[in-house]
């Protein structure tokens, strides 16, 4: 059976699966539809919260980061997943115990102010769209290699599914259809992984493989013999620092408050039965992350070497060093006709010289062996995970079912996204602040429409992706970071701490990081209105406009405490609600809508 | 804080006993955070060409804390926490039904 069709038969078993799994869980109210009715088991609700967590970004594009960014790349790694920490420590079985439905509600009710709450919806909506956008066009794009169909057919189809099993079930057939794709996703990462950890360093394991020698006899660790062959063409060694330790540190921080403070994440503790869940459920989230997480850099460097093995096959310098041009693997030619690969013949020679000719003392050398100029003049990160079970040559039913993981990956993002804008809309915007006294039908109704309304807008900019939409990313982070994570993580910790502080902290950090990243990267992102170019010489002290996040936390912390002490106290009832929340004790009888 | 009214229908015995269970929590998030901080920020970061004098089979020490061990400790932290936790809920009797 040809690849297409094996690819069409195995994508169409999972989507009929979702679909299934769609009409045996259908929401029948508001308490089903927001957080699935509170009644999901802990290890279910970690496996959905992974599923809801890792995106087409982390399934696609991060190993890709890690092969050619090296020990840079450990900044997502961490900051992805020590986020959890901070989630489990300080901020889900507090929120669970409040035991309402989103996140501006808990800052609308914490903070007795409408206003706070507004400020909350707006970080929420802005945060999720610019995420959803990515999502979309990741699953155009999945369709477009692998099922070559156009481009916005494949966002259409993913529209249509998601959908059914969104508007139809809200959180609890979210959830669900999430544990599937869990399951498809890492069956889909870890196989062809395993199959080239074995053949490289005879260890089927990845993440120990990484630390292994090379099964070609010479007792070389693979990470020293990567090292070797980048730094003989000019490349930083993989393993070494590249950016400097304040901005790695920052932009580590920045990753895991942000991820702390994302609402698409938090409300998936909302939906378990008791506090101590919650607490324990974060943990199984983090295992079940962990388990691609930590495969990652073993799939990152072994793609990065067999790379380099195809194309440099001899020794540096030597004539019949480089791999011949027409000689070239299938593999090769596949990614070729997508333009993500890209080879000039610089010198003339019919063969590939893959170096790094930025290098000024490297191109020097690469002069006298008759080389001119780099002529892999384009590889594209994300086809790494894409393309790794062709180059390692495994079976084509493998193949097949990385389609269907990446799919997998985007669609139940898009989900988890979908249904936090919608909630706020019709929870917050509608019940909460328009129409206080809807009737629960009318609400549930009314958030079905808001979700269809946000899949539309969101297939909509997916397929006329804003020329911003690969920037928004980092804004998504650093808005959840400098905003949401203080406001939240104050109205437990700080008992003390009142409307107007917090109101205060939450537009300082808001603002601050904002105009940080948007003075260097143009204001709303327009080209050519950006204050100084984006460069490590302009950055204040070095700090780059991803990684200020966690200082608009700390400006936000530092704010809203003295505008707090200078400012009446809350009231009292507010004071026993945050104690209240700090005991698990009575969350039963928290109050249900 | 203990001079505060407690919330309604508490008696100050009680009260009591709620805030030595807060103190409790803040000191085990205390010591969690702190391992938190060294495996990823002082491992993974700051000491990192320290750490990477040593190896750890094929892996240089600092790398494998950056890309592998800082994850692995997240994990077992989570658990850790999730576990002292329940034993202080019973201790001090705040535990859900």
């Amino acid at each position: 059976m040809d690849l297409k069709t094996l690819t069409f038969i195995v994508v169409g078993a999972t989507f009929a699966l979702y679909i299934g799994i769609a009409f045996w869980a259908r929401a029948s109210s508001t308490g089903e539809f927001y957080v699935a009715g509170k009644g999901i088991h802990p290890v279910a609700n970690g496996m959905a919260t992974a599923a809801d967590w890792m995106s087409a970004a982390s399934f696609i594009s991060m190993a890709g980061l890690i092969a050619f960014l090296g020990y840079d790349a450990s900044v997502y790694l961490m900051g992805w997943t020590g986020g959890y920490v901070l989630l489990a420590l300080l901020l889900a079985p507090y929120l669970r115990k409040f035991g309402k439905f989103t996140v501006p509600e808990f800052i609308g009710d914490r903070y007795y102010s409408r206003a706070a709450r507004l400020v909350a919806v707006v970080c929420l909506i802005t945060a999720s769209i610019t995420y959803v956008i990515g999502q979309m066009k990741g699953v155009g794009v999945a369709f477009g290699r692998f099922l070559e169909v156009p481009f916005e057919i494949g966002v259409m189809v993913g529209m249509g599914i998601v959908f059914i099993y969104a508007v139809l079930g809200g959180m609890k057939g979210i959830t669900y259809t999430q544990i599937a794709q869990y399951c498809v996703l890492i069956f889909a990462y870890t196989v062809p992984a395993i199959f080239i950890a074995l053949n490289l360093t005879g260890n089927p394991i990845p993440q120990i493989g990484l630390g292994s020698s090379m099964a070609d006899g010479s007792g070389v660790s693979l990470l020293d013999k990567l090292d070797m062959i980048v730094t003989d063409l000019g490349f930083a060694a993989y393993t070494a620092q590249k950016g400097t330790s304040l901005n790695i540190f920052l932009l580590t921080l920045s990753l895991m408050i942000g991820t702390a403070g994302l609402p698409h994440v938090i409300v998936r503790f909302f939906t378990v039965p008791k506090v101590a869940d919650a607490r324990v459920s974060a943990g199984w989230a983090l295992v079940f992350i962990a388990i691609l997480y930590t495969t990652a850099p073993a799939v990152g460097a072994m793609a990065r070497l067999n790379l380099m093995n195809t194309i440099q096959t001899g020794e540096v310098g030597a004539v019949d060093g480089n791999l011949v041009y027409e000689e070239r693997p299938d593999w090769f030619r596949n990614w070729e006709t997508t333009g993500l690969l890209k080879f000039e013949d610089k010198n003339g020679d019919g063969r590939i010289q893959y170096y790094n000719d930025k290098d000024v003392a490297f191109a020097a050398r690469a002069e006298g062996f008759g080389w001119k100029g780099n002529e892999m003049v384009k590889v594209d990160r994300d086809i790494m995970v894409l393309a790794n079970p062709e180059i390692a040559k495994l079976p084509n039913w493998v193949i097949a079912l990385v389609a269907a993981g990446g799919l997998a990956a985007a669609l139940s993002t898009a989900a988890g996204l979908l249904l936090a804008i919608s909630s706020a809309v019709s929870h917050d915007l509608l019940k909460g602040m328009i129409v206080p006294n809807i009737s629960e039908k009318k609400e549930l109704l009314a958030s079905r429409i808001a979700m269809a309304g946000a899949i539309l807008l969101a297939g909509y900019l997916g397929m006329n992706p804003p020329g911003f939409a690969a920037q928004v990313v980092a804004l998504a982070f650093g808005l959840a970071a400098s905003s949401i994570f203080p406001a939240l993580m104050m109205g437990i910790f700080n008992k003390k701490m009142n409307r107007d502080g917090a109101i205060a902290g939450m537009l300082t950090g808001l603002i601050s990081t904002l105009v940080y990243i948007f003075w260097f990267k143009g204001w709303f992102f327009v080209p050519g209105t950006e204050m100084s170019a984006n460069s490590p010489d302009n950055w204040f002290m070095g700090i780059s406009p991803e990684s200020f996040g966690a200082v608009g936390a700390l400006l936000n912390f530092a704010v809203a405490i003295v505008v707090s002490k200078v400012t009446a106290p809350p009231p009292e009832d507010i004071q026993h609600l945050v104690e209240d929340i700090r005991v698990p004790k009575g969350a039963a009888a928290a109050v249900d809508h | 804080m203990a001079l505060d009214t407690p919330p309604l229908g508490l008696t100050m015995s009680e009260n009591k006993n709620r805030q030595d269970y807060w103190k409790a929590n803040l000191r085990l998030v205390a010591w969690c955070l702190s391992i938190w901080f060294v495996v990823s920020y002082l491992f993974g970061i700051i000491l990192v060409d320290q750490l990477n004098a040593i190896s750890l089979g094929g892996y240089e020490l600092g790398f494998w804390f950056a890309q592998q061990g800082s994850m692995y400790v997240f994990v077992v932290l989570i658990f850790f926490y999730a576990y002292r936790m329940n034993k202080l809920d019973k201790k001090f009797g705040v535990h859900e039904d």
